[in-house]
């Protein structure tokens, strides 16, 4: 038997009319599943390790402060800032912004705003210990010390 | 006769789609938000008078500059202040050497129920780091959470993180409640 050469013969063209469905689809699904970014970060954070997480309920109701060594640390330094928002911020920024946060959320739910800190494992706990003294004076008790899942399972 | 109308060119569905991926991808975030949550003590009043708190009713934990743990006087290792904590807020009525006990009704459950009166006291130095300090939080709400399980088995038979009446864990949670108390903040150094 004589085998035939391909040659001359076009390749068939692949039929594309679904791929705008699956792309789609894959849209949907980054759409349910994630959640828009907040803010910009300007401080590096890696979070700290816990075993006993909670979730964090409503988002809606969350404030976060950022505390951590500047992103670009050619032009902030390395030293602990502390971001609010969207900008650096320091330690007497904290009490307005805890009143804004507050008077940005309707009133029956302004007791129970969580403030979500989110604070670098190699921070010194100085500058932690006074942004909860700033929380405690301006009145926003409930907080959350955020950490990441620790991966290795514990022994029971 | 009806024109046809002119077949719309979808050629190009497919990078519109695609641009809009991009979009969602880079724009939004998929971490969700975890973390131990606490509730800070209001702020004291500066004339307030210390209540004084029976020596064997304190667990005191102490975490220097070096991130180095001492409980009661003794230095351990992080892992062992679970069960230490354990052991401290165990409930002994007649041992003198435990904290005291306090019988409480519990109107959530309708039972009385013996807590223990004794406190954790965290304190840290300005020095700590932080990862130290979660780790040390996390260790004690280990402790709490056992505890609370401990409960939960003992009252309803089922662990505490499968209670689903609000009572129930309400009762739980006054049962067993989570005793740790910060230091007001002071250097106390640790080179």
């Amino acid at each position: 038997m004589r085998f035939k050469t391909k040659k001359g013969k076009e390749s068939p063209a692949i039929n594309t009319s679904s791929l705008p469905d699956i792309i789609f689809m894959l849209l949907f699904f980054f759409m349910v599943t994630t959640t828009m970014r907040e803010v910009t970060f300007k401080v590096k954070m890696k979070l700290p390790e816990a075993t006993e997480i909670q979730k964090l309920e409503k988002k809606s109701l969350v404030s976060y402060i950022y505390v951590g060594p500047p992103m670009n640390s050619k032009l902030f330094g390395t030293n602990t800032r502390i971001q609010l928002n969207d900008m650096f911020a320091t330690i007497d920024d904290i009490p307005e912004f805890v009143q804004i946060e507050r008077q940005n959320r309707p009133e029956s739910d302004r007791k129970m705003i969580t403030t979500s800190l989110k604070v670098d494992s190699d921070t010194r706990m100085g500058i932690v210990t006074d942004i909860k003294q700033e929380l405690r004076k301006s009145g926003a008790f409930k907080i959350n010390y955020s950490s990441r899942r620790k991966a290795v399972a514990r022994k029971r | 006769m009806a024109r046809k109308p002119p077949e719309i060119n979808a050629g190009s569905m497919a990078d519109i789609a695609f641009l809009l991926l991009i979009f969602f991808l880079v724009t939004t975030t998929m971490d969700v938000d975890t973390g131990i949550t606490r509730r800070l003590p209001p702020p004291v009043e500066k004339d307030i008078i210390d209540v004084p708190v029976k020596d064997r009713n304190v667990m005191k934990v102490l975490v220097n500059s070096r991130d180095m743990l001492m409980v009661d006087g003794k230095q351990v290792d992080v892992s062992m202040l679970k069960d230490l904590a354990k052991g401290f807020m165990a409930i002994y009525p007649d041992d003198g050497e435990h904290p005291e006990t306090q019988v409480k009704f519990i109107k959530e459950i309708n039972k009385e129920i013996t807590t223990s009166k004794g406190i954790i006291s965290l304190k840290n130095d300005r020095g700590t780091s932080y990862a130290m300090y979660i780790s040390v939080q996390n260790e004690l709400a280990a402790a709490f959470n056992e505890m609370k399980n401990d409960m939960s088995i003992r009252l309803f038979g089922v662990k505490y993180t499968q209670l689903v009446n609000k009572d129930r864990i309400k009762g739980v949670n006054s049962a067993v409640p989570i005793r740790i108390s910060e230091a007001e903040p002071e250097d106390i150094g640790g080179s």
